[in-house]
């Protein structure tokens, strides 16, 4: 299977990364290099075979449920959530106006 | 006086502890020699004064008579994947560039709670994806080896090659590292250390800039066997933070050392036998077995049948996971944004993550992207993931015939700069031995083996059991002892 340029640039967008007409010529033998190699993964037989999901057997954990039980992954941090922000108005984040 | 800078983990740790010379000592002498490494560009920042600190923070226990920390007065390099709280974090790239963390992760917390100072942060390939650290925004990391009577600069390996690089310039006595589908073992061999990549959870991932979660696991990498254990100690251990982390005691691999292997079954997987290895890769596997039976061990053949499908669905299932985790990065909650005149919300993130992500990060998460995608979801993402299930059997069945696993690391010495750009395909067979036993979330480790004709480091790699890093470090250990790795690159920084 090959992807065709037009398919890339349906890729690039929705992978949201903006690529000129250069970008692109350069990408498209480049992923097809690789999506043909990735094929020989077709002459595999895995009917039966259940695709992993966990690479270590390990439960999912239940912790008490209790407002803030980790201090550093719960809230009242608005300060240090918006430090690394580019554009922080009014204790948000700024983007772009969305609607007109 | 002792020259500071050619002492590992545990001599630092005992001479500070017994008073043979002061944390603060070492740390200066460690500060200078990074400092006079700028040629390596192993560092994309310095943190002298966060070294100082520490080792200032360790003298001063010691002089209390207070605990010092199974690391304590050891100054480490940071992976510039970890957070590191109020200290720029940056994997590499130009979109996380400036930002500098609110928190600490909790592999770099659990290493300054043990006593260990932090020398800078550590250059990599971009967001952990290159096996050669040439996808850096911050410029390629030079090994400081070189081929004998030449002058061309040489690949760390990569993504952990600013690692690497530092520990074998012997400018940091040990440094962190990350390995997805090989970048602790791949640059550890191309440099003549040692590095153990643990069981998937044993080491947390929280506050690890993610690139591939399901493989992601940081370990140590360091000049011998004893300080990788010593360090993995102090690196590993539950995190409620992290959903994977293993809610298991962390054992004292140290303490249980041991070189001797009578009794123990060393396999060795015939499909490693491949096309377009080295030869002298090959005879280095053949001195292995030679060391290992040496140690007593027993040299069993096993096999992995789908070792060969390993590589490919790696780069099915990383890129995919990649495109999901760097959907992060967006502009808007940190980083780079790149707003052009009268742009939208959408035209801003196309135009911030083409900004700020370098090739090699684009065409994974373009690769994750198309292979999740509607209609080929099935056909690559789910066939992975079945591979994946029987790479993993492979090596449970193997484990029924033997404690651990030798073979190579890489299937070639280090090469130059710039000699594999041209077909990203060739760069990621570099990782062909090392990225199955990711695949399985197993404990595995490179250690140097000896040098090849051209004067460069070749490593070997052993893969345990599951949460069974001692046989790993055990039988690493035996390897060392026998071959008396002792070649440094000779100083041209």
């Amino acid at each position: 299977m090959s992807v065709t340029r037009e398919e890339v640039a349906k890729i690039a967008s929705l992978a949201r990364i903006k690529m000129g007409e250069e970008e692109l010529d350069r990408m498209v033998p480049e992923l097809n290099n690789i999506l043909d190699w990735v094929e020989q993964l077709g002459e595999v037989d895995t009917a039966g075979v259940e695709p992993m999901t966990a690479v270590i057997p390990n439960t999912v954990r239940l912790r008490d449920d209790v407002v803030d039980a980790i201090p550093e992954t719960s809230g009242g941090r608005r300060e240090d959530v918006l430090a690394n922000a580019p554009a922080a108005e009014h204790g948000f984040f700024g983007v772009p106006k969305v609607i007109e | 006086m002792t020259e500071f800078t050619n002492l590992g983990v545990k001599e630092i740790r005992d001479g500070v502890a017994g008073g043979d010379f002061t944390a603060r000592e070492v740390a200066e002498s460690f500060n200078a020699a990074v400092a006079a490494a700028a040629e390596l560009n192993a560092f994309i920042v310095t943190t002298p004064d966060h070294a100082l600190a520490a080792a200032d923070s360790v003298d001063a226990k010691r002089a209390k008579g207070e605990d010092l920390g199974i690391m304590g007065g050891v100054p480490i390099g940071m992976k510039d994947l970890f957070a590191t709280k109020g200290v720029q974090t940056t994997a590499a790239s130009h979109i996380l560039e400036g930002f500098t963390p609110q928190y600490e992760s909790t592999v770099s917390q659990k290493l300054w709670d043990a006593g260990a100072g932090m020398l800078g942060k550590l250059n990599l390939d971009q967001f952990a994806m290159g096996s050669s650290n040439e996808t850096s925004y911050f410029g390629n990391v030079n090994s400081p080896w070189r081929k004998e009577g030449a002058n061309a600069g040489m690949s760390p390996g990569g993504s952990s090659g600013g690692s690497s690089s530092a520990v074998a310039a012997r400018i940091a006595p040990a440094a962190t590292g990350t390995d997805t589908g090989g970048s602790i073992r791949q640059p550890a061999a191309f440099t003549g250390i040692c590095g153990i990549k643990p069981t998937y959870g044993r080491c947390s991932r929280w506050g690890v800039v993610a690139f591939a979660s399901s493989l992601d696991q940081a370990g140590p990498m360091a000049r011998s066997v004893e300080d990788c254990a010593i360090m993995l100690k102090a690196m590993a251990g539950f995190d409620p933070k992290d959903a994977t982390s293993l809610q298991m005691d962390v054992p004292n691999w140290e303490a249980a050392l041991s070189a001797d292997l009578k009794g123990k079954k060393i396999g060795i997987p015939k499909e490693y036998r491949m096309d377009g290895t080295d030869e002298e890769i090959l005879k280095s596997w053949e001195q292995g077995k030679e060391w290992l039976r040496d140690a007593g061990a027993e040299i069993v053949d096993v096999s992995l049948p789908h070792t060969k499908y390993a590589l490919p669905a790696y780069y099915i299932v990383a890129p995919a996971e990649a495109s999901s985790n760097l959907a992060r990065y967006d502009g808007v909650r940190y980083g780079l944004r790149d707003l052009p005149d009268g742009a939208g919300l959408q035209d801003m993130y196309a135009a911030t993550r083409a900004e700020g992500f370098g090739d090699e990060v684009k065409r994974r998460i373009l690769i994750g992207t198309y292979v999740l995608s509607a209609g080929f979801y099935d056909a690559y993402y789910t066939q992975a993931q079945k591979i994946r299930t029987l790479v993993a059997q492979d090596f449970a069945k193997a484990f029924e015939q033997c404690d651990a696993i030798l073979a190579p690391t890489t299937p070639t010495a280090s090469f130059p700069l710039g000699s594999l750009n041209e077909d990203p395909l060739t760069m990621y067979l570099n990782d062909v031995f090392a990225v199955p036993a990711s695949l399985a979330g197993l404990p595995a480790m490179s250690v140097p083996a000896m040098v090849n004709s051209d004067g460069l480091p070749l490593g070997l790699q052993i893969v345990g059991k599951p949460f069974d890093e001692q046989s790993v470090l055990n039988t690493g250990l035996a390897i060392q002892q026998r071959a008396g790795f002792d070649a440094a690159p000779e100083k041209w920084w």
